[in-house]
């Protein structure tokens, strides 16, 4: 197995050409989104596509005048933000106990939770639909909040348990036997080892919030609507418009794409879910 | 103050679950008794006179409708294809760009990218962009190798969404795998090559052992997300032509919003349940010992 230093060279070269290939195949719908948003409709759909053309940003103009953005972003920020929180108060004690006080039902409690989240959200639909007119919680943020909270409760629990399960108990007793009280053991042992869990987790559940839009379409349309429904009024069947479209979609999708950039190896270390040590 | 905590160390444990427990608890045991009341019920919204108990009518109404199965096949082929597409392409991107090489920092941003867009403007962008056979980039590839252009919703719907879907998963699986790979031991590979293991020796002995985990992960989040893909097919072929796209979630979506059948639909639900158990179930045996 000893290359020589040329032939592993040319091994790197052809490495980086294949990863380079691949990451650009991948990323390219995303680019032809991007570009297509700063056309005129005629440039658009273009054959061949136009890579050389005199950007506008009418697209953006006519979104926002069409419908206006701020409001879908800020419902947006507010839920998938507030059903974070919310998510993680609640997920944490109870990934706290199922790591440090397993019984033998703590397995058998994770798998149930998990399967809750395997039915679909439309089975559910006519149930949440009555209940929300009954309580006048239609087309409200607060509504939007309670549903994505729930749904991404099971993969909060089972996350942040992954994640502190790999806190070794000794630390904690240690702890203990120094006489600190449940304050002390979370506020300089839990908080600090487990911050790095409680990151990743949040964030996911952000971005799965942000994106979520069976909830946000069926119950949210008027004025709780996210940016997913902004995105799906674009989709009627009316025909090509492909550069409004794509700058709605683009607008959608970019700040949470730029703060998935920012955060993404804290995120991966999160979703490996204690697979790696 | 060591007694204390041992004393409360049996109730304490229990009070901190009851919030994430009760609440879990309510969210699925309230829809679902409703749901079961509704299944038995006449209930459409637009003959919202005829009212009363049906007994098992709705079950059979769903269960005898043509698509039902369909749809359970359509179901499982579009879990297992992307399943499979995921992680057998993510393991073989994961090992390409696991040891340094220029711009590896940013191959890695643009890899994990496609997870963070919204399934709706996944399936427009797919739809509209890349998959139109007159002006989507696929047909003008298809026509400059001098291919007849493909009309990917109308001809092949199902491996449409699944290309859609995959899309959107592989940066997930591509990037575990990645962070997986990054623990392997150094020293054991380096040991293993000089006793002269070749590169599928090391993969097949090493790496696959280590994957194990990870992979069990990718496949359990992907299931539990897969199993009720719904705004894909929403947004880009409405289950059709005929019912070739058509899932369980969304024939439950059809019986609800477009036959307006509350009963029908809940009695759909309840099997989606019933599917998602078995799913459960045969997934915890196979790979659950995996995520201890």
């Amino acid at each position: 197995m000893q290359s020589s230093p040329n032939s592993s060279s040319t091994q790197l070269i052809v490495r980086t050409i294949a990863a380079w290939t691949v990451a650009l195949i991948l990323f390219f719908p995303l680019l032809f989104l991007a570009v297509t948003a700063f056309k005129t409709e005629g440039q658009a759909i273009a054959v061949p596509s136009l890579w050389i053309f005199t950007p506008t940003l009418e697209n953006f103009h006519e979104v926002q005048a069409r419908s206006d953005y701020f409001t879908y972003a800020w419902n947006s920020i507010v839920t998938s933000v507030v059903s974070t929180i919310l998510g993680l108060l609640i997920a944490a004690p109870a990934a706290y106990s199922m790591a440090f006080s397993p019984t033998k039902r703590t397995k058998d409690i994770l798998m149930w939770m998990l399967s809750t989240k395997m039915m679909p959200a439309v089975g559910a639909l006519a149930p949440i639909y009555v209940l929300y007119q009954y309580t006048h919680l239609l087309d409200t943020k607060f509504g939007l909040i309670i549903l994505f909270t729930m749904s991404n409760l099971p993969i909060m629990v089972w996350m942040l348990y992954s994640h502190l399960k790999d806190i070794p108990h000794e630390i904690l007793e240690a702890s203990r036997m120094d006489g600190a009280n449940l304050w002390d053991e979370f506020r300089y042992v839990l908080l600090p080892l487990g911050m790095g869990g409680l990151a990743s987790t949040g964030l996911l559940c952000l971005v799965l919030a942000w994106n979520e839009a069976f909830w946000a379409l069926s119950l949210g349309a008027a004025q709780a609507g996210t940016l997913a429904t902004l995105v799906a009024s674009y989709s009627s069947p009316e025909g090509l418009f492909w550069a409004k479209l794509s700058a709605a979609s683009l607008m959608a999708i970019a700040p949470i794409i730029v703060f998935g950039w920012f955060s993404q190896k804290q995120l991966v270390q999160g979703l490996t879910f204690g697979a790696v040590k | 103050m060591a007694e204390h905590t041992r004393a409360g160390s049996r109730s304490l444990p229990r009070l901190l679950m009851s919030p994430a427990v009760i609440t879990l608890f309510l969210w699925m045991i309230v829809p679902l008794v409703m749901t079961i009341y509704f299944s038995v019920m006449r209930y459409n919204l637009m003959q919202p006179d005829q009212t009363g108990f049906v007994g098992l009518e709705n079950y059979s109404y769903f269960l005898t409708d043509p698509d039902f199965w369909p749809s359970i096949w359509n179901t499982l082929i579009l879990l297992g294809s992307v399943v499979f597409i995921t992680v057998g392409l993510g393991l073989a991107i994961a090992l390409l760009i696991n040891d340094p090489f220029p711009g590896q920092g940013v191959v890695r941003i643009l890899l994990i990218s496609p997870f963070f867009v919204m399934p709706a403007v996944n399936a427009l962008l797919w739809k509209h962009m890349m998959m139109n056979p007159v002006y989507g980039v696929l047909a003008q590839i298809w026509t400059f190798f001098g291919l007849q252009p493909i009309d990917w919703l109308a001809d092949y719907p199902l491996f449409s969404i699944i290309i859609m879907v995959s899309w959107q998963w592989l940066p997930f699986a591509c990037l575990i795998f990645m962070t997986a790979l990054q623990s392997m031991d150094r020293e054991q590979l380096e040991a293993a090559g000089m006793d002269g293991a070749t590169y599928l020796q090391k993969l097949w002995y090493l790496y696959m052992p280590h994957m194990g985990r990870s992979i069990s992960v990718v496949i359990m989040i992907e299931v539990i997300f897969l199993l009720s893909i719904f705004a894909e097919i929403y947004t880009t072929t409405s289950g059709g032509p005929g019912n070739a796209s058509t899932n369980l979630a969304f024939l439950i979506f059809k019986q609800a919003r477009l036959s307006f059948d509350i009963g029908v639909a809940s009695a759909g639900a309840l099997l989606a349940v019933v599917l998602a158990n078995i799913v459960a179930v045969f997934l915890i045996r196979m790979i659950g010992k995996n995520l201890d």
